[in-house]
């Protein structure tokens, strides 16, 4: 934890998202070097004569061991941005360097092997194999590997241990709750020990408890060291993550470490007021039957 | 890491398979169809030909006939009694050729033949030297052969068969006994065997035959159309025998060069090589029917697998976000085609199978030779191997193209 502190540190100085084009901070006079380096990256539909600028220059670095909520209203590019960080789609102008390696110049078998060794990816939807076991699930990703062909069984069934299935190893997604199958999903993401765990509202589709649970979990793997990015609409569960980074119409708006975003700490205030109102209406109410009481 | 994967994904299309089990077996259909009539071709076709060689065979595959012939530019030079095989020539043969190794001069006619009180016209007599009954497989039973004696002195001696033997009530066996020949006295010395010819060759029902020297016939009847019969060392020197025939026959009769031949023959090898064009002629059109129902399959097949390509566009969206490279994704989607045909062509071979042990249970003596050889099971695996590569290509590439984001938000 002590390096993300010294990272947010860093990052303090800076005062808005678009200063983030300068370099990240600097441990024990070492300049470290961004897993994720994002450099004036565009991403451009063109629908007939309409142009979307889906991603309009963004910049963006991100640490080792960080944990950022990518926030955003609808059609700001948040995907898109994930789709591009996960290797599954190209720029149309600028560069992406993943631990050190431009993905622009790399061919379309290049770029599956990176998404397979390199980054775990989990979706709203999970996208979990109907007909197969959590077990069959999670050895797809370990199918496509290069890794030995006798460990994948145990590594699969590790993966689902670790994210707390280690009993459900068996169970088709439908005999699954919804965490449960997001869990499936994130050990699936998990079993080739990708260097980021990419996830696009990964609790979109859950109910506040599970969502929960699953950021939880998420911390757990924080905690173990994993690399997360993960979008969300949600700032309760934004409030999960080290930093939170905000898009508008394809750009960085603000990027700040959680205790220093405006929005959230307004948030923050604003529910620990809500809850004082509540509480206090509470105690006026229990007064008042207490007076009634005392009254008779 | 190759052979796991191409394990992974050959069970996950057996999987895929038995989850739409009944597509997948009316999918399959086309290419059971293409399969089974392959397998029935080939077994049928073996089966005719099975049939047809053993009665050549039967025939004699290494038979030759020789016969007179007058070419219409010499009709004025040469009469039909000029052309006739003459005795001479047939000696030269025997002598001669190192590829005939049997001869015999052979001459018929029919004759009203009196045993006793019983008279029956229109048998057939035929003149014969004593190498007729290797050459025919037909041998003496009972009694003897002819000898030299019967044929240098031209006695007047014969052979019946046992029809003869019913039809003349001949007590005994009839050897030893007298009978008459257009009021000639032969004795009788021999039983000839009666060969079971099929109705192809003219065979059927059996008739009354009387055999006598050759010799004795010419002496008598020296107008008679006369022809030779022999058999080769094998069916393999066909060619070579039928060389050597015309040299020997056109230096015998000195023949200018520029003269056709003034004979002609015919070789049961013959027979066997326009039986074998015409089965290579009959094969073609199953092949170009076998090939249309395989063609109807394949595309039976193409149809599914784009089915399938965009009901799991998700499924392979995914795959790809995993890290399945296009050619990963390209294989699975052939392997599955390929599976599907597979099991079709299983299908195809077991009912194939199934039918021709019934076949070969009631269908008479066609079906008795057909069988599916190895070479076939190997050849109609093969083909539907080849039309799921085939046409399970297109949809194949399409799942490998497809781009990843797009396919995940499919639907
Ligand atoms: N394939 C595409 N073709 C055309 N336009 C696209 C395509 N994909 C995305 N866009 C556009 O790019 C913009 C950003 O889309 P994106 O999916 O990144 O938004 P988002 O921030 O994830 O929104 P949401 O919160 O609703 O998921 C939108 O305006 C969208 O219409
Ligand atoms: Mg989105």
């Amino acid at each position: 934890m002590g390096s993300v502190e010294e990272n947010s540190s860093g990052r303090g100085a800076r005062q808005d998202g678009r200063g983030g084009a300068r370099e990240g901070g600097r441990v024990g006079g070492r300049k470290k070097r961004p897993i994720i380096r994002v450099r004036n990256v565009h991403k451009i539909y063109k629908m007939g004569t309409e142009v979307v600028r889906a991603l309009d220059g963004v910049t963006l670095d991100i640490q080792r061991n960080e944990f950022v909520a990518v926030m955003g209203s609808s059609g700001s590019g948040k995907s898109t941005l994930m789709n591009l960080l996960g290797c599954l789609d190209r720029a149309s102008k600028g560069v992406y360097e993943l631990n050190g390696k431009r993905t622009d110049k790399m061919g379309a078998g290049e770029l599956a092997r990176i998404r397979n060794e390199e980054i775990g990816f989990v979706f709203q939807s999970f996208e979990l194999l109907p007909r197969e076991t959590a077990l069959k699930n999670v050895q797809l990703a370990l199918l496509y590997s290069r890794q030995r062909f006798w460990g994948s069984r145990g590594a699969a069934r590790r993966a689902l241990q670790h994210v707390g299935l280690g009993d459900r190893v068996g169970h088709r997604p439908n005999q699954m709750s919804g965490g449960q199958r997001q869990r499936v999903a994130i050990a699936r993401a998990l079993v080739n020990r990708p260097s980021i765990l990419l996830a696009d509202e990964p609790t979109g589709n859950l109910d506040s408890t599970t969502g929960a649970e699953i950021m939880g979990l998420f911390h757990e793997l924080h905690e173990d060291g994993q690399t997360i990015v993960m979008v969300t609409h949600e700032e309760d569960i934004a409030g999960h993550a080290d930093r939170i980074v905000r898009l508008c119409d394809g750009k960085v708006e603000t990027d700040y470490p959680r205790d220093e975003d405006p929005i959230h700490i307004d948030y923050i205030k604003r529910s620990v007021d809500m809850a004082r109102e509540r509480a206090a209406a509470h105690v006026e109410h229990d007064d008042a039957v207490e007076a009634e009481e005392a009254a008779r | 890491m190759i052979v796991r994967l191409l394990t992974q994904t050959v069970f996950f299309a057996l999987g895929q398979m038995w989850a739409n089990k009944v597509r997948a077996l009316l999918t399959t259909l086309g290419i059971v169809i293409g399969v089974f009539a392959i397998t029935a071709t080939i077994a049928a076709a073996g089966g005719l030909k099975g049939f047809v060689l053993d009665e050549f065979s039967k025939f004699g595959a290494t038979k030759v006939f020789i016969w007179g012939n007058r070419p219409d530019e010499l009709r004025d030079k040469l009469s039909w009694t000029d052309v006739k095989i003459k005795t001479r020539e047939a000696r030269d043969l025997r002598e001669h050729s190192q590829y005939l190794t049997r001869l015999s001069m052979v001459a018929s006619h029919r004759v009203t033949v009196r045993y006793q009180d019983r008279v029956k016209s229109g048998v057939s007599v035929t003149g014969i030297e004593p190498d007729w009954h290797e050459i025919e497989q037909r041998l003496v039973q009972d009694g003897r052969q002819f000898t030299e004696t019967d044929d240098s002195e031209q006695l007047q001696v014969c052979l019946i068969n046992e029809m003869a033997i019913e039809e003349l009530r001949l007590d005994g066996g009839g050897i030893g006994k007298k009978i008459f020949l257009n009021n000639r006295r032969f004795v009788v010395v021999g039983v000839v065997e009666t060969k079971e010819m099929s109705a192809m060759f003219g065979g059927g029902e059996a008739r009354s035959e009387i055999f006598v020297p050759f010799s004795t016939m010419y002496k008598l009847r020296d107008w008679l159309w006369t022809s030779v019969v022999a058999s080769m060392e094998s069916p393999e020197v066909a060619e070579e025998a039928k060389a050597e025939i015309r040299f020997i026959l056109r230096k015998a009769r000195q023949l200018p060069a520029d003269w056709p031949d003034t004979f002609d023959m015919f070789q049961m090898t013959q027979a066997v090589d326009n039986f074998n064009s015409m089965a290579g002629v009959m094969g073609m059109a199953a092949a170009v029917l076998v090939s249309i129902s395989l063609l109807v399959g394949g595309v039976g097949i193409m149809n599914i697998m784009l089915v399938s390509v965009s009901e799991r566009t998700r499924e392979i969206g995914l795959r790809k976000a995993l890290g399945a490279r296009p050619a990963v994704i390209l294989v699975q989607f052939l392997v599955e085609a390929v599976i599907l045909c597979l099991a079709g062509g299983v299908i195809g071979l077991v009912v194939g199978q199934a039918l021709m042990v019934l076949a070969q249970g009631s269908g008479g003596k066609l079906m008795e030779n057909a069988e599916i050889p190895m070479w076939a099971i190997v050849l109609s695996f093969g083909f539907s191997g080849g039309v799921g590569v085939f046409f399970g290509m297109w949809p194949a590439v399409k799942a490998a193209r497809l781009d990843p984001i797009e396919a995940l938000r499919h639907e």
